[in-house]
């Protein structure tokens, strides 16, 4: 691809006896939202840290704004900001002192650094931390500020590793709000996940990664009609009787996820009108009570566990 | 909002890696400003040091001459040596940290964070050696040499304290973890007694008194005694005193800034 921002192709990495990255192809449009989806340990982490150049990759080609990060890696560092995982701050600095420092890293210059320096901390609301050091902020103040260290230069690239993991809801939605306000300027981002609800609200295409290589690839609406179809869901007035209603549902038992909690059915559907209109009669004509009948598409819950497999299955009941 | 292309600063590639190294340099300051009372007790520690081996311990073994012309330039020595442990504890904390993560993204020189790091460090160290020679003079030692031969003995205390840092930085970064620090801490001190700093060679066993003669610390505390007109100085050690540490930071500063670059790549 020609305006592709990230090519990935066949990358490999090893840690000891550990594979973490088997041949892991990856291609992220200019401009764009790409979500990297996978459970602890599939390898997101190791992939981000190549890609920001922090570690080299054992085989396979890899490209960031159109340069190899092993044989260019500062040309690809000139054009990159990276939002890791923890912080990545001089904690005993306040924020200036560490948007200022950062800028100066990138030469702007000491009277420029100061004046981004600036800015950034007005479009993350830190304007008034004054000499506070970043180590007394909250989580969300923190991460905003890591976020704004890593926009210092206006990045071509910038990759985003579980950017909200360990943030409460209120701090989660802070940035959000300011991973949106990125897209649209041109900025492409990487960002890496483990909430499907994550990946659903940012990111135009998801990759599901799984044990290091990539397992889907498509957006968050392709992945969805791909994997499973729609489902019909019914809850039911009284719990007692959810056994019965399974048998009225149009397939087979083993294919309906039961919620006693919940007093739900939910079940995959092919045809959804017939189906819709075939539970309520068959309800109606066993006489059960529903309290509610929808027919929706799956979660990305449901997509990403059908599509990592595992013994996970068990909790799909949604 | 302007755009960073309109900001970024032409320069090559020597003025870049310059302005990276004062930046470095800059923070380490701007941690002191948040820390003054650590830098303090870094201060303070090495006079402890010196008062107490001056007064309450005492003596020292054959020295002939006034001890406390003999101890402060051992205790000089010493605390430069000394240094090596603050380095690499320093070092090891803040490879630690995230931040690392993120200069090592970013378009800097190579080798600024450390070289940022040593320049704090040197700076703590003249400072250093300004108090503990004002100290020594309160109790009684003097330089006999001369301005020349006493900025002469300060240049070589520091030229060794500049080895020893990145002795320090390399070890810093091969130890990785702080714990393994600690183990450093402790050996420190049987290396830096086994020199003349406090005694002489001669008082010593045969076998011990040669290793100790070739300890460079022990290098460093001839010349400087000589050099200050001390007891234990000895003529002829200038060449060592100097041909040590360089040797040492021919080795050391290069394969630390090496493995600077190459850290879990």
């Amino acid at each position: 691809m020609a305006d592709a921002a990230i090519t990935v192709e066949g990358a490999h990495k090893k840690y000891g006896d550990t594979l973490a990255l088997s041949g892991l192809d990856l291609l992220v449009a200019r401009g764009t939202v790409h979500g990297v989806l996978g459970p602890n340990g599939a390898g997101k982490t190791t992939l981000v840290r190549i890609l920001s150049t922090l570690l080299r990759p054992d085989g396979g080609r890899v490209e960031v704004a159109g340069h190899d990060v092993l044989t260019e890696a500062r040309e690809v560092r000139l054009r990159i900001g990276l939002l890791g995982q923890h912080a990545a701050l001089d904690e005993e600095l306040s924020g200036r002192q560490n948007l200022e420092m950062f800028g100066r890293l990138h030469h702007l210059g000491a009277r420029h650094a100061r004046v981004r320096a600036d800015e950034l901390l007005d479009r993350f609301g830190l304007a008034d931390t004054g000499r506070k050091a970043a180590r007394h902020y909250s989580g969300g103040m923190r991460r905003r500020l890591d976020l704004a260290a890593s926009l210092v230069t206006d990045p071509e690239v910038l990759f985003l590793d579980e950017p909200t993991t360990g943030l409460d809801p209120r701090g989660r939605t802070e940035v959000w709000t300011a991973v949106r306000s990125l897209v649209g300027g041109g900025t492409t981002v990487l960002l890496t996940t483990q909430y499907l609800e994550e990946a659903d609200q940012l990111a135009d295409r998801v990759s599901v990664v799984d044990r290091g290589r990539v397992v889907a690839d498509g957006t968050p609406d392709e992945l969805k009609a791909a994997t499973g179809g729609d489902r019909i869901d019914v809850v039911l007035r009284d719990a007692g009787q959810l056994g019965a209603a399974v048998a009225l549902l149009p397939v087979p038992a083993e294919g309906v996820s039961v919620d006693p909690d919940r007093r739900l059915l939910s079940a995959q559907v092919t045809d959804r009108m017939a189906a819709l209109s075939g539970v309520v009669r068959a309800l109606e004509a066993a006489g059960i009570e529903a309290e509610d009948i929808a027919l929706r598409r799956p979660t990305l819950d449901e997509v990403f566990l059908d599509l990592t497999g595992g013994d996970e299955r068990a909790k799909e009941a949604v | 909002m302007t755009t960073y292309e309109t900001y970024r600063a032409t320069g090559g590639p020597g003025t870049r890696a310059l302005a990276d190294c004062w930046t470095m340099t800059r923070r380490e300051l701007a941690h002191w400003a948040r820390q003054p009372v650590q830098v303090l007790v870094g201060l303070v520690f090495p006079v402890m040091l010196l008062l107490m081996f001056g007064y309450l311990v005492g003596g020292g073994r054959g020295v002939a001459g006034d001890y406390v012309d003999f101890l402060v330039p051992g205790m000089l020595v010493l605390t430069m040596a000394f240094g090596l442990e603050g380095t690499m504890l320093a070092v090891t904390q803040d490879l630690n940290k995230g931040v690392i993560d993120r200069f090592r993204s970013m378009p800097m020189a190579n080798g600024a964070v450390l070289v940022g790091r040593s320049a704090a460090d040197m700076l703590q160290s003249a400072l250093g050696l300004a108090v503990m020679l004002a100290v020594g003079y309160a109790i009684g030692w003097r330089a006999h040499g001369g301005v020349e031969a006493l900025l002469g003995a300060v240049g070589l205390l520091l030229l060794f304290r500049f080895a020893m840092l990145w002795i320090g930085i390399h070890l810093a970064m091969v130890a990785g973890k702080p714990e393994l620090v600690q183990a450093v801490q402790i050996l420190v001190w049987p290396v830096g007694f086994l020199s003349n700093a406090f005694a002489v060679p001669e008082s010593m066993p045969g076998w011990l008194g040669t290793a100790v003669q070739w300890n460079p610390m022990s290098q460093t505390a001839t010349a400087v005694r000589d050099l200050f007109g001390n007891p234990g100085g000895e003529p002829g050690h200038l060449w060592a005193a100097v041909a040590w540490p360089l040797a040492l930071l021919a080795v050391f500063f290069p394969l630390a800034v090496r493995r600077f670059g190459r850290l879990s790549r």
